[in-house]
């Protein structure tokens, strides 16, 4: 009863988060960063002359550049508080999480904290990818056989 | 009308993350990982394929396209050699991404401090 009680305390006085402009303003940054990627595989398309497959491959490679250093730099932390899911969802989440570990565990050490840490939030991004890409993988070999 | 597409496909994507992390408990950690296996999960078929050759870059850039670029690679090299190379390529179209993300993660944790 009492418990009861005490959650709808503490719901009264968690601060309301605006949902529908969070998701706007997620829908809007997340827009402009796929804007961003079509315009960067257009730019080394035309001007590096390379085929859209190594073109992405560049644009991929910018956009982590530009979002570790960002993070580096100190200012991509309140750009991600803002635009929340915005730049957690593109390629620049993975970025980010994996600079932000390296930076504030490097203090404890480069091997048990730098090291040990990186990974922390993006592992499991990966891990999660290649246990489901080798089980699907193998349900579309069985399936169809062959690619 | 490529720009197009991309910014709706890549803005919908996000959209759909925040709201996720909005109305349910769930942490960004749990939504790049749902988004990752729906990613490689809409590959079996070819739908990601599909998406990529109409959206262009803005279907790159979600973390949804790195499931699917794992189980692509994986599926191009098993094509060649069999069942085992879905091992031997699932990282290969993911690899530059990934090796560029630990090196610039690493070099710029040199050079900078923690802000607080």
């Amino acid at each position: 009863m009492e418990k009861k009680i005490y959650e709808k305390l503490v719901m009264e006085h968690k601060p309301k988060e605006k949902r529908g402009q969070n998701a706007f303003i997620a829908f809007m940054v997340g827009g402009l960063i796929g804007v961003i990627g079509e315009l960067l595989v257009e730019f080394y398309s035309y001007y590096l002359g390379l085929s859209t497959t190594d073109a992405s491959v560049f644009m991929i490679i910018t956009l982590i550049f530009f979002a570790s250093l960002f993070t580096a730099l100190g200012f991509f932390d309140k750009w991600v508080k803002f635009a929340r899911c915005g730049l957690i969802i593109p390629i620049t989440g993975f970025a980010h999480s994996m600079t932000s570990a390296a930076i504030e565990y490097k203090k404890e050490g480069f091997v048990t904290g730098l090291g040990a840490n990186m990974f922390k939030l993006a592992g499991t991004v990966i891990l999660y990818g290649v246990v489901s890409a080798y089980i699907f993988g193998f349900l579309r070999l069985i399936i169809m056989g062959g690619a | 009308m490529i720009y197009i597409y991309s910014f709706l496909f890549a803005g919908a994507v996000s959209l759909i993350g925040q709201l996720i992390l909005d109305n349910t408990k769930l942490t960004p950690g749990h939504i790049t990982s749902m988004f990752v296996i729906l990613g490689s999960a809409l590959d079996i078929f070819n739908i990601y394929d599909l998406i990529v050759a109409h959206v262009g870059a803005g279907a790159l850039v979600p973390i949804t396209s790195f499931g699917h670029l794992l189980i692509h690679g994986g599926l191009v090299r098993a094509s060649e050699v069999g069942y085992i190379g879905l091992a031997m390529g699932v990282f290969d179209l993911t690899a530059s991404g990934i090796t560029s993300a630990i090196f610039f993660a690493f070099i710029f944790s040199l050079f900078f401090r923690p802000k607080d």
